[in-house]
Formats: C-alpha cells, sequence, structure tokens
C-alpha cells in the first residue's frame, strides 16, 4: 500500500520524509512497546504507535523500520525529526486512535506482520 | 578497530548512540545487511538495559577482520539470577522506564537470539558485564 493512500485513510499528515508518498508498504504493525519493535523480523513495515519520543525513532533505526505512524495526535519534535530526516525515514501523526488507525488500514488490506 | 563509549543511567536521550555509529561502520564495510541488523539490535537492548537498570558504564566494541565483539560494562545493582532475568517477560523496569516504551522482559532473550554468542557476569551492587561476539561469515541462524 503507498504511503499516500495510508494518509488519506487515516487522515494523517506527513511530517517526514513526505517525498516518499509514492513508496510501498508491505506490512504493518502496532505497538507501543519498543522491545517488541526490536523483535521484528521484517522490513519494509510500517509501525503505528503511540510512543512518541526519541526512543521511537532510535528504535526504528535499528530495527530497520523506515514509516512510522503516530496515533492519537501526538506531535513529532525536532530532534525526532532531525534523526528521522538522517536516517531518510516517513514520518505521519493522525489524531485517531490506535483502534481506529489500524481499523481503517487493516480493512484496507494492509496486511498484518504475523 | 576499537570503539568507546559512555553511558549515564537514565539518561536515554544518548541511549543508541553508540549502536548508531557501530551501524555506520559494518555498513562501510560492507557486511551482510541481516547481520549488522541483528549486531545492532542486540547492542541497543544491551544500552538500553545499561540506561534503564544500571548507574553507568561503558560500550567497547572491537572489530575484527571476522568478527565483532562487544563489552559492556555497568556499575549498578547487578543481576541476582541471571537465568531468571533470561527468561522471557521478566523484568524489574521502573514506571519511567516503562514510559520510555522498554521493560517487556525481552531485552536479554533478544539479545541472545541475535549474536552467536553471549556471556553475562554480574555481581550485586557493583554491576554486570555483558559480553556479545557475532561473527560475519556465518549466515543467520
Ligand atoms: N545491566 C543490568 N543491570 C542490572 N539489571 C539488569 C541489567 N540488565 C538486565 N537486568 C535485569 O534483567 C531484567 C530483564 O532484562 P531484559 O532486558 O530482558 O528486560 P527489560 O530490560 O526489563 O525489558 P525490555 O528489554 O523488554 O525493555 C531487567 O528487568 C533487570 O531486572
Ligand atoms: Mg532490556
Amino acid at each position: 500500500m503507498k504511503i499516500q493512500r495510508i494518509q488519506e485513510l487515516t487522515d494523517a499528515s506527513i511530517v517526514c520524509g513526505s517525498e516518499k508518498r509514492e513508496n510501498d508498504v508491505q506490512c504493518a504493525f502496532a505497538s507501543d512497546l519498543m522491545s517488541d519493535v526490536l523483535t521484528l523480523d521484517c522490513g519494509n513495515v510500517l509501525l503505528v504507535t503511540g510512543l512518541c519520543n526519541l526512543q521511537t525513532i532510535r528504535t526504528a533505526e535499528m530495527a530497520e523500520v523506515s514509516y512510522i505512524l503516530f496515533v492519537r495526535g501526538k506531535k513529532v519534535t525536532s530532534d525526532m525529526l532531525e534523526l528521522a530526516h538522517e536516517n531518510n525515514m516517513v514520518l505521519m501523526e493522525t489524531d485517531h486512535s490506535m483502534y481506529h488507525t489500524v481499523g481503517e488500514l487493516y480493512s484496507a488490506g494492509l496486511l498484518p506482520i504475523y | 578497530m576499537l570503539f568507546k563509549f559512555e553511558l549515564e543511567g537514565g539518561n536515554f536521550s544518548k541511549v543508541g548512540y553508540a549502536s548508531s555509529q557501530i551501524k555506520k561502520v559494518l555498513k562501510q564495510l560492507a557486511i551482510d545487511p541481516r547481520i549488522i541488523k541483528r549486531v545492532v539490535v542486540a547492542l541497543y537492548e544491551a544500552e538500553v538495559n545499561v540506561v534503564a537498570h544500571a548507574w553507568r558504564g561503558t560500550v567497547v566494541a572491537k572489530l575484527d577482520a571476522d568478527k565483532i565483539s562487544l563489552e559492556l560494562k555497568d556499575e549498578g545493582p547487578g543481576i541476582p539470577d541471571i537465568p531468571l532475568a533470561m527468561s522471557e517477560g521478566y523484568s524489574t523496569a521502573s514506571e519511567a522506564v516503562r514510559e520510555m516504551g522498554f521493560g517487556a522482559g525481552m531485552g536479554l532473550p533478544n539479545m541472545k537470539k541475535n549474536v552467536d554468542e553471549l556471556t553475562i557476569e554480574s555481581q550485586v551492587d557493583v554491576g554486570t558485564t555483558v559480553r556479545m561476539v557475532t561473527w560475519f561469515n556465518k549466515k543467520g541462524a
């Protein structure tokens, strides 16, 4: 599924990497637990999370996750943006809840990892 | 090549710096990306453990032609029961650590899964030393 389509489905805004809106994401994973994210064994994945701090970006860097969608109106800070930019990531923000967001994406056919 | 980094207990802003630097070096050396991911995930988990559970520590990464050896040595409360700490889901992480998205008790098992050799030495109220070795010629376990 294209980033652009994910953005539309979840009423999100792209706050980093908007030039990659045509990129395709294979599957998605939702968690607020960075410990979980670090056990993922899959590239090209979208992380949907309510945990919005520098560690989210660091964790994504190590886990090779390039696409992150922050839910519940969480706002990305400037140091997060900087690190995300350095690592060529796409960051999106939506005001919707985690439940609403993953529901929209799942029913539109974005596959879960597991 | 030898790399050294410092870690400070409770200071989450620095955690991941060592992993990030090592990742860049391994990439430059054109190591298999799957091996790079396994090494940096394990190193990052170990860095987070020092910051989350100990008072201060150092990361030493030694790079040889055929392997990378990582040593994380900390001053801290130590681990009284290492097999228990190694079991999935066991965690003594504080509320503050949980708020950072950690403390699921998955770190040590995940480190074990991602490296070729893991050894832990610990003395209660003194500190913990974690050593990890990964060979570059071995393809994913
Ligand atoms: N360097 C350390 N010093 C003291 N105790 C430690 C250290 N590393 C691990 N521990 C102990 O071992 C437990 C398990 O560690 P592990 O990394 O598996 O989980 P966690 O750090 O609690 O959570 P997670 O890694 O999933 O975020 C910790 O909760 C802590 O009690
Ligand atoms: Mg841990």
